[in-house]
């Protein structure tokens, strides 16, 4: 790793320190959700539906019922009916309030039929055969294109949903964003091209699936201890599923076994709740690997057409992107992932002054689709740098030189940040930090673009290529998402540091507490971290949208700014000099003037027992009022055998523009991790269904996801820039490096071998059958 | 079914049913939740513990098989509270983020340097391969793994 050009000095930003949570992780003491055990806690266990789209006709559970050891059989005949959303969202969530606890119909083989609380895990099994349901089974449609026919069948003809575009056609959003005159940006471009490039149904994948334990305290209050990336949300939505006041429910988010995006949904801890308070005990409950592929969430499967428009000189003209997205059965984040699609896309093509986006999210019956890190940008870039590929090509230019004509500069704006928000209009925003431009130079050096680019290499049945790609994000929700942040100064000169925000291994209960410490003079292990807990710490939407290092991080660096100032002011009366004559470093407050000094020690001391005794303490929140990009180019060199379609990355490369990296090595896992992901996007992962909707693959051997041994080294590049408006200058990174494999890798086998491999992942098969066409 | 076994160092005897897997009887009767389960069925190698010296799924393994065994988990490799030098080394270069993968993959690079003191890089990714780990892209935690195969050569000359 390397961190290109110097930055200011910052004595514990910027710098590796120890992740806060490593030194016990390494040794398996944190306490994940599934590591308490509660006396007397039951199992919950959910009966899946066998059919992919039925109405529950009846559901006869005396023989469970009567089974020694079953506490409890949820259903719809026996719960409130409440129409909600499961996605972890900010309130009002721009998603379709079309699931409920449980429905008189199910619309996917997984749905949730019933559950089972009982004394053990045999005995809920066991009691969920002995449940007889009567299904009327209805016809199911398995694309976007079946479930939009005229005379589909539909999949949400219940009447209290509401949020839903078009129930009728199966439409549960649509977007249709135009930006000037797109016939005659054409019309006036001297070449264009089109790709239309599909990323089928692909799953998240954390090593611990989801999880939840629901007890209650000792008030009787409703604890929910979840494998969350989203508390609050889980606080609010499940109070809102189940009749609560949410005043009655504490969500705590101990250490989380990775989300990337799956556990920003709601998708046991209503169920787990729902049956300890039926029950009044305390119910765990796990989803098997099975479930996990199934019944969680999916990345919207999608199939993204892009038209590019352009002068002979390369500057875009017309931009046409148009996505049609299967959102599954329920509707979870299908607005918001669609509209990011163009909205993550097309600013990084800011050129070009003839625009439209437009696209649906369709029903179908099969899994529901969710957010997943990218959030539809992932599914955008993979069309629009085929296309710049293509377009390339067409123009007889170099693809580096292309993105270097079109892409947005520091200090330009594109019309798409006012266009599209989060399910409504966004805001209009000009980037303050952008160093593409390097990445794209550092990055072309490291892989040795140019010698490589100009020349095929053949040896026997192998051939080489090499292919690059570029990508932006964002950081955090333009005025819509709040992370909040408090600091307790302790006598002894340490801090406590509560954050809503969840770090669900990225590493933020860590970067947040070097921004504390960096203001606070302190070293980060004078900073005690307590982090997502609903009872504890203040708001936090939670870790999605890129966002906690940006948003969070900023109400953290509030908060410090705050408690320093408090720190100082009682030291002035120590020291008897003014504030602004004093410094804080090194765990002193120095006088700039005289060089006398007291010790935060001894200032806390002063501040809790002494004189004018207070407590030192801030809270402080940070709305973004804008979400600066980070930006990524992706350079990977590919082999393929001719004679068997595999395909081998041999090298990868990225170079990222994140602002001022808090902590360098976290920022490069988060790149590496995202990149890994897409290498298993581009390649292997794919979830498979017969043509009954049931999933064919939903385990770890037959969904192949990359292991050590089926990623080459991967090098990162933190490139610097720094972003004025950001914590010390940061931005995001956790999302953007998945955004970059699959066009780099597409683009670089067709250096290889000639043709454009458009749908995903590219597997053998795929690879064979278009050298056969085209080849 | 009674089992006498050692466990971190120490001797254990207890009596266990034989279908018993070895992950519930350490995370569940003992108490020892360092051990995680990913996927219950040998996929992920979250569970991977030492058994007489070689790595072992203790998903997949039933819990009388380590009858008269000497089983090792994630809580017995620090000595002295200090960490071993694989442990230290994942700190060192940042190779866990949620870290639910990380007591499997510390056994497992346990398990190859017990094998091989002197691994090549290519020879820890194949090692590794029955590790997952969906944060770090590997990186790091292959980086972890060859320093502390040096500093393992260093400390025993």
């Amino acid at each position: 790793m390397e961190v290109v050009a110097e930055r200011k000095r910052t004595s514990v930003v910027g710098k590796n320190v120890r992740k806060v949570d490593g030194v016990v992780l390494v040794c398996g003491r944190p306490k994940f959700t599934l590591d308490v055990d509660l006396p007397g806690t039951l199992v919950g266990k959910i009966l899946h539906s066998p059919h992919a789209h039925a109405e529950i006709v009846s559901i006869d559970t005396s023989k469970a019922e009567a089974l020694p050891g079953v506490a409890c059989i949820l259903h719809h005949g026996n719960v409130e009916r409440i129409p909600y959303t499961t996605a972890g969202q900010g309130w009002p969530e721009p998603s379709p309030y079309d699931s409920f606890l449980f429905d008189r119909k199910v619309r996917f083989v997984g749905d949730r039929v019933a559950a089972v609380a009982a004394e053990s895990e045999e005995v809920a099994e066991e009691a969920l055969r002995l449940i007889r349901v009567e299904y009327k089974v209805l016809p199911a449609v398995f694309s976007p294109e079946e479930a939009l026919a005229d005379g589909a069948p539909v999949i949400h003809d219940e009447e209290d949903a509401t949020g839903i575009h078009d129930a009728q056609h199966n439409i549960a959003a649509a977007v249709d964003i135009p930006v000037g005159d797109i016939e005659r940006g054409f019309s006036e471009s001297d070449v264009v091209v089109e790709a239309t490039c599909e990323i089928p149904y692909s799953q998240h994948t954390p090593i611990e699936p989801h999880c939840t334990v629901a007890y209650f305290d000792e008030e009787g209050r409703l604890v929910i201890r979840t494998s969350t990336q989203v508390p609050f949300h889980v606080r609010r939505i499940v109070a809102r599923a189940l009749g609560l006041p949410m005043e009655r429910i504490r969500v705590i988010k101990p250490r989380i076994g990775g989300g990337f995006g799956t556990k920003q949904e709601i998708v046991l801890e209503d169920v787990a709740a729902a049956l300890a308070l039926r029950t009044g005990r305390p119910v765990v409950m796990v989803y098997t690997r099975e479930e996990e592929f199934v019944c969680a969430r999916t990345r919207h499967p999608m199939r993204v057409r892009v038209k590019l428009g352009a002068k002979k000189d390369g500057t875009l003209h017309a931009i046409e992107m148009e996505a049609t997205s299967n959102t599954g059965a329920y509707g979870a984040h299908a607005l918001t992932v669609l509209s990011n699609v163009g909205s993550k896309t097309l600013p990084l093509y800011n050129k070009a002054p003839h625009l439209h986006f437009h696209g649906k999210a369709v029903y179908t019956n099969l899994p529901v689709a969710g957010a997943y890190r990218g959030y539809g940008a992932t599914q955008g870039y993979f069309a629009l740098e085929v296309a710049m590929d293509e377009l390339a090509e067409r123009l007889g230019m170099d693809p580096i030189e292309l993105r270097l004509k079109n892409h947005i500069r520091a200090g330009e704006t594109s019309p798409i940040f006012e266009k599209i928000g989060e399910g409504r209009e966004g805001k209009p925003m000009v980037v303050r930090s952008c160093a593409l431009e390097e990445c794209l130079k550092v990055g072309a050096e490291r892989i040795g673009w140019y010698e490589k680019r100009s020349r095929r290499r053949r040896e026997g049945r192998w051939a080489y290529g090499v292919g690059m790609a570029c990508a932006m994000q964002g950081s955090g929700i333009t005025g819509i998402d709040m992370g909040a942040a408090t600091i307790l100064m302790n006598e002894d000169g340490s801090f406590r540091l509560l954050v809503g925000a969840t770090d669900l291994g990225t590493g933020s209960d860590t970067i947040l507490a070097q921004i504390a410490a960096e203001v606070l003079g302190v070293p980060v292990e004078r900073i005690v971290v307590y982090s997502s807990d609903t009872d504890l710490t203040p708001f936090d939407v939670g870790a999605y949208a890129s966002s906690t290092t940006y948003v969070s991080g900023t109400a953290v660096l509030k908060a410090a700014e705050e408690v320093r100032r408090q720190i100082l002011e009682v030291a002035a009366g120590m020291l008897e000099e003014p504030p602004e004559d004093l410094e804080l470093s090194g765990e002193q407050v120095v006088s700039k003037k005289t060089g006398k000094s007291v010790s935060l020690s001894e200032v806390g001391h002063q501040a809790t027992y002494v004189v004018d005794q207070h407590q030192i303490a801030a809270t402080a929140s940070f709305v973004p009022p804008e979400s600066p990009p980070p930006f990524t180019a992706f350079f990977c060199e590919v082999a393929v055998d001719t004679e068997t379609g595999v395909v081998r990355v041999q090298r990868f490369v990225a170079a990222a523009d994140c602002g001022v990296p808090i902590h360098p090595k976290l920022a490069e896992g988060q790149l590496e991790g995202a990149i890994v992901q897409g290498i298993g996007h581009a390649l292997t992962e794919e979830l498979l269904f017969s043509d009954k909707g049931r999933c064919l693959n939903a385990n770890l051997f037959d969904y192949k996801i990359p292991s050590s041994l089926d990623v080459p080294h991967i090098e990162v590049v933190l490139v610097k820039s720094e972003e004025p408006t950001g914590p010390f200058g940061a931005k995001s990174i956790a999302e953007v490096g998945i955004n970059g494999p699959l066009p780099a890798i597409s683009n670089a086998i067709y250096h290889a071998v000639g043709v454009r491999l458009k749908r995903a992942p590219f597997t053998p098969e795929r690879v064979l059958a278009a050298l056969h066409r085209d080849g | 079914m009674r089992i006498k076994f050692k466990l971190n160092g120490r001797k254990v005897e207890l009596d266990v049913p034989p279908g018993r897997r070895l992950l519930d009887l350490l995370r569940e009767d003992l108490g020892l939740t360092g051990t995680k389960e990913g996927c219950g069925e040998g996929e992920c190698g979250a569970c991977a513990v030492i058994v007489d010296g070689k790595l072992r799924l203790s998903c997949l393994t039933t819990a009388i098989q380590v009858d008269g065994k000497e089983v090792l988990t994630v809580e017995g490799l620090a000595r002295d509270g200090k960490l071993h030098p694989i442990q230290e080394a994942l700190v060192e270069t940042a190779g866990l983020q949620c870290g639910f993968c990380t007591p499997g993959f510390v056994m497992a690079a346990y398990a190859l340097l017990l094998e091989n003191p002197r691994p090549t890089r290519e020879e820890v990714r194949a090692w590794l391969s029955g590790n997952l780990c969906r944060c770090t892209g590997y990186e790091k935690i292959v980086d972890a793994v060859l320093l502390a195969a040096e500093w393992l050569r260093n400390r025993d000359g």
